[in-house]
């Protein structure tokens, strides 16, 4: 009997795992949005000295999960820590893979798009209140360039963007999760189902995420009991800000009230009318390096104590979109508390 | 118009495809046609300006200097894509320097760089045209069919 199982989608953990260490890194474009001296480490280029967007990109994952031990204490190598769990947008998770190689300890790669951050989240901390683990490490990353060539253009090729495509965010985040200890706990998760609502534009990712994004949250909402305000701040993973405004309309048709409290990372990561961003980031990266580098640590500074991260994934490949495919779409929401 | 869980999925589909087509930004598209012909005509000014100056120093004819005036602009567009400077251009200019040989040197260049770590066969080699291939198929393909039109229409004259 699945007793930790409270709906269809949501579980509640009996013992919140505790989020003992966290720490994001970043790429030169983060570094100059409004949340550059938030995080932990930053790039002055994108190819951080190393021969190509790839390398670079799995230094960053590795480097996130390094000062992500660091803060939860744990300094033996290989860490002390009982499972990996990573993901990243490239094929065949190279990035997360080659990391894993690195860490040295038992590893299990998941692929979520960019979703993939609150997934992770969700299965660490299932494995530890399901008395798998103690501790488990959670780290994704993503890399305008090394992302670019595979799902778009050569990063040299001149074009104009539509307004409202997206900009992979750089960077990583990396999470510890523990059994005790003292940080916020993950209290609740809600497991995405794969939606399509006929969007077929890869440019148009936030529109095709933000039925996901609404879905989950919905869901979340009925399982739990809580209402919108409950939390102090709800942030969907990158919608940016045409699929933000999609959301929300979306939310409404629900008679759900996103306002206020709730905001999208692939917004809070850049300066829409300074950076030449479109309409915001996007990428696995996106909620990571907001989440770690900015929010927990608002948590820690006492401004939030109940906070929703609601990671959205658009579920698409070159091949798929290539064969007319619409975009299908997933987010997991994460329930942090102080 | 509401989309609620219960209606069937091709109508959730389309419900919410009109939804985001009525609320989609639109690209500037007065900005970018006026920018498309303002950088397309400094283009081929620019190019103008290099056919005399290989007539007068090769002394050939204007026609004649066609030539060497098209591999004068793919190589600075490939110089400008090299240096990094192309691609910041072609965000405000567009079509107009998309369309001329500068574009078609543009994308040539910039696959050839991005895929050169993946080595010179598979790589350079491989995927050079990735983005030119379309353009050279086509272009072959319309001038054939263009070729076969204006023979037949001669032989009936």
């Amino acid at each position: 009997m699945a007793t930790k199982r409270i709906g269809p989608q949501t579980v509640r953990f009996d013992r919140p795992p505790v989020i003992i260490g966290a720490a994001a890194v970043a790429g030169p474009e983060e570094a100059q949005g409004p949340l550059g001296h938030e995080f932990d480490q930053t790039y002055p280029d994108l190819t951080i000295g190393l021969s190509s967007f790839e390398k670079a990109e799995r230094q960053m994952m590795i480097d996130a999960c390094r000062l992500a031990l660091r803060r939860a204490g744990i300094t033996e190598k290989p860490p002390a820590v009982d499972y990996f769990l990573a993901g990243d947008l490239l094929n065949q998770l190279i990035t997360a893979s080659f990391s894993g190689l690195e860490i040295g300890v038992p590893m299990y790669g998941l692929y979520g798009a960019c979703s993939t951050f609150s997934e992770a989240l969700a299965i660490g901390a299932k494995l530890i209140d399901g008395g798998f683990a103690d501790r488990v490490l959670c780290a994704v990353s993503s890399h305008v360039g090394s992302a670019e060539r595979q799902y778009r253009y050569p990063t040299e090729y001149g074009s104009q963007k539509k307004p409202y495509a997206q900009h992979t965010v750089t960077g990583a985040g990396a999470v510890v999760l523990a059994a005790s200890g003292t940080g916020p706990r993950i209290t609740y998760c809600t497991t995405g189902k794969v939606v399509d609502y006929g969007v077929a534009d890869p440019f148009n990712q936030g529109a095709a995420m933000a039925p996901a994004a609404v879905d989950t949250i919905e869901a979340h909402l009925r399982e739990t009991g809580r209402s919108v305000e409950d939390y102090d701040l709800i942030v969907t993973g990158d919608l940016a800000s045409f699929g933000y405004e999609m959301a929300v309309k979306l939310a409404a048709d629900r008679n759900l009230r996103l306002a206020k409290n709730y905001r999208d990372c692939g917004v809070m990561v850049y300066d829409l009318s300074r950076q030449n961003v479109n309409a915001g980031g996007s990428g696995c990266a996106s909620s990571a390096i907001v989440t770690c580098g900015h929010l927990l640590k608002e948590m820690a500074r006492g401004r939030l104590r109940r906070l929703l991260v609601v990671a959205t994934g658009a579920l698409f490949s070159p091949t798929s979109f290539q064969q007319g495919e619409n975009i299908p779409t997933i987010a997991h929401a994460v329930a942090v508390e102080a | 118009m509401t989309i609620r869980e219960g209606t069937s999925q091709t109508t959730q589909q389309s419900l919410y495809r009109r939804m985001v087509l009525k609320a989609e930004p639109g690209p500037p598209r007065l900005r970018n046609a006026v920018m498309a012909f303002v950088s397309g005509g400094l283009v081929c000014m620019v190019g103008e300006g290099i056919t005399d100056f290989w007539e007068r120093v090769l002394r050939i004819s204007h026609k004649q200097a066609a030539d060497p005036t098209v591999a004068t602009l793919i190589f600075l567009a490939s110089l400008l894509t090299g240096l990094g400077y192309f691609d910041k251009l072609a965000r405000y200019a567009g079509a107009g320097l998309a369309v001329p040989v500068t574009g078609f040197a543009n994308a040539m260049t910039a696959s050839a760089m991005e895929f050169k770590r993946e080595g010179l066969i598979f790589g350079i080699g491989g995927r050079m045209f990735q983005l030119a291939g379309a353009v050279i198929v086509y272009g072959v393909v319309t001038a054939f069919l263009v070729g076969i039109i204006t023979g037949i229409v001669r032989l009936v004259r």
